[in-house]
């Protein structure tokens, strides 16, 4: 078998790779947030950019979420793909009638009429005890509301072809990036946030989930860190013979319900791991699929593991207790494969 | 105007304490995170914004405030706190993530909830100013004399909440006052990049109210102008904006790579900091001796002392206290 070099990209350049090339092919596409400019992003998700376009298409704006989402929209209306940076996820509170009832809604409203290709790009997640106001990561939040895509991809190739196929991508599309998998120097580092990065434009498809590791045993849903937490408990697990299937979601909507059966199918155990709340979320929806379209297949009831219904507390102690790790998913798996 | 010598005491070993305080928090911060600097890492973990550089625009209003009044402040909110008479061990516990802190530990630095002292902080930019128009909104239906002061930074006065307050805290004749800190950039962004007036004093009569503003980052200055708009809030003639050009020597927050500005800048701005400057009128102009102003200097550094010394010997809470406090 023939080597090829591989080159390596951290998260946040893989993003901004993936917003340079769209710009080079299409002057239409331009970006607009607080600090993407000489800044490059409070996350690094424009690195770069400003240095190359300049001022005219990577447009620092002032902290005025409603009317900058809201002009986003008013340009997409008009042809334009613009990308837009809302700086953390918890901000939405701000300028959530722009997102949920404008964005979301004016596509459908108008009977189709109205195409917003846009992507609106979000820091999301927690695990550096930033609190409550800066941790969430609001997945089912944004994947509750009709109309809008979501993706919330776990790599640095997602990162980049999930972003490449947002921007193409006629609908408005919430692309939530997790701060810990930026690869960013002041931050958590991780492996995961490093990783092999073509240098051409690619796609990765909205709807599509990834089987990130293969097992029998049980499946392990996880989204983003939760993906990554699981990977790491499977290799517990497989040091006391229980084989791991993994499941990267990536996409919440449209969600890839088929691979979560399928694994089902074949492991007939599932844990559903997310890092947002737990009631009413994106683990209670893929439970609700089991139940619905995979009970049958089940040997014991759906295990979720989520953050505990509080809003994610400040100190060290307190933030760890509720958000799910590694070690909380092998627990949870061998119960369920012993119940 | 003229300003009592206890006045301008109080003024100077306040921006004094909240100095000292900010650099010892710029010390602990970079605990644990060193040779590599995570942000998770360290008895004092997550985002930190100091407010060296921006003792004047607290010191300077708090002085005509009471415990009675409410003050509602930003991310950025230590030299608030400490002006309007936060309990400092409790303060410094809670930044420590400790369960004696203010909110035993489910805060953190940008969220600090003081009742006692009519206290709170936020995360959100823009978000204390409706809730210091309920302040004043009580403030008025009790008929009490009491009023609101809203703090934020510059960038806040493009968010939608500063402009509805603003019109309906003067629609309905509210004791607030919003002090908005110009410390020249929002994160990264230079004011003249995201503001259409030079100054936002100027937005008042957008409002049919009074705006004020102070040059300089001036602590008598401010002083005065707070003096005006708290006597004009109390008596019941409205709302008022004070705009201060004040001075952010640190990064955004601790860490901030600050590719856009020059260090100089920073080096310009200490040669005229406003506690030397004050120091220097208190002694030239107010014959105060060097020892009553070492003694006074020395109270400071030592409260600020004893509050990290409490915040490090208290206790962590326990990890499934996480689940209380949800609902009362």
């Amino acid at each position: 078998m023939q080597k090829t070099k591989q080159r390596l990209l951290t998260g946040n350049k893989a993003m901004a790779e993936a917003i340079r090339l769209e710009m080079e092919r299409d002057p239409n596409v331009f970006v607009m947030g607080e600090d993407v400019g000489v800044y490059g992003g409070i996350f690094g998700s424009t690195e770069g950019l400003f240095q190359k376009f300049g001022s005219e298409r990577i447009i620092d704006t002032p902290i005025s979420e409603t009317a900058f989402i809201g002009a986003a929209i008013g340009a997409a209306s008009e042809g334009m793909r613009p990308i837009v940076e809302l700086m953390f996820v918890d901000f939405f509170g701000v300028c959530m009638d722009q997102i949920y009832n404008h964005m979301a809604k004016i596509p459908y409203m108008s009977g189709g009429r109205v195409k917003l290709p846009m992507v609106l790009m979000t820091a999301v997640g927690g695990g550096y005890n930033d609190a409550a106001q800066h941790s969430q990561t609001l997945y089912a939040t944004f994947a509750h509301l009709p109309g809008m895509k979501v993706v919330a991809p776990s790599t640095p190739y997602d990162l980049k072809g999930l972003m490449i196929s947002a921007i193409r991508d006629d609908n408005p599309v919430v692309f939530m990036f997790h701060k810990t998998l930026q690869g960013l120097g002041w931050m958590d580092q991780l492996d995961a946030s490093v990783g092999h990065v073509p240098e051409e434009a690619y796609t990765v498809p909205i709807g599509k989930a990834n089987v990130v590791r293969e097992g029998t045993d049980i499946t392990i849903v996880g989204i983003q860190m939760t993906t990554h937490y699981a990977l790491e408990a499977a290799q517990k697990l497989e040091q006391q013979g229980i084989q791991a299937e993994v499941i990267d979601l990536r996409s919440l909507v449209p969600l890839d319900k088929e691979t979560i059966l399928q694994s089902i199918k074949k492991t007939h155990r599932l844990l559903v791991v997310d890092e947002d709340y737990l009631s009413y979320g994106t683990t209670a929806e893929i439970a609700a699929i089991a139940a619905e379209d995979g009970l049958y297949d089940l040997d014991a009831p759906v295990k979720r593991l989520a953050v505990p219904n509080v809003p994610i507390p400040y100190s060290r102690p307190l933030e760890q207790f509720v958000l799910p790790n590694a070690d909380k998913i092998f627990t949870e798996a061998m119960k369920l494969v012993n119940e | 105007m003229t300003i009592s010598i206890d006045h301008l005491q109080w003024m100077y070993e306040t921006m004094y304490k909240i100095r000292y305080y900010e650099d010892k928090m710029a010390e602990a911060y970079t605990e644990g995170k060193n040779p590599v600097f995570n942000i998770g890492s360290g008895p004092v973990p997550g985002e930190m914004h100091l407010a060296t550089g921006q003792e004047p625009a607290a010191v300077g209003i708090c002085i005509h405030l009471k415990k009675e009044d409410t003050v509602t402040s930003p991310h950025r909110p230590h030299h608030h706190a400490i002006a309007k008479g936060v309990d400092l061990n409790k303060m410094t516990a809670e930044i420590f993530g400790k369960v004696t802190g203010l909110c035993k530990g489910k805060g953190g630095h940008m969220h600090l909830f003081d009742p006692d002292v009519k206290f709170s902080c936020g995360g959100i930019v823009g978000a204390g100013i409706p809730h210091a128009v309920g302040a004043a909104l009580t403030a008025k239906k009790k008929e009490t004399d009491w009023i609101a002061v809203s703090f934020i930074g510059e960038g806040a006065a493009n968010q939608g909440a500063f402009h509805e307050s603003l019109n309906m805290a003067a629609l309905w004749n509210l004791p607030l006052i919003i002090v908005i800190e110009n410390n020249q950039y929002g994160i990264s962004v230079p004011k003249s990049a995201s503001t259409s007036v030079p100054s936002n004093d100027i937005r008042a009569a957008a409002y049919g109210i009074k705006g004020y503003y102070v040059k300089d980052n001036d602590p008598v200055e401010m002083y005065n102008v707070s003096k005006e708009a708290v006597a004009r809030a109390r008596s019941g003639e409205g709302p008022s904006i004070i705009e201060i050009e004040t001075y952010r020597y640190l990064g955004h927050f601790q860490g901030d790579p600050e590719v856009y500005r020059d260090k100089q800048e920073i080096t310009l701005l200490r040669e005229k900091d406003p506690i030397i400057r004050l120091r220097q009128t208190l002694c030239n102009e107010h014959g105060i001796e060097e020892q009553k102003l070492s003694e006074l200097e020395n109270r400071a550094k030592q409260e600020v002392e004893d509050a990290f010394q409490f915040a490090r010997e208290s206790e962590y809470p326990k990890p499934e206290d996480a689940l209380k406090d949800l609902f009362v």
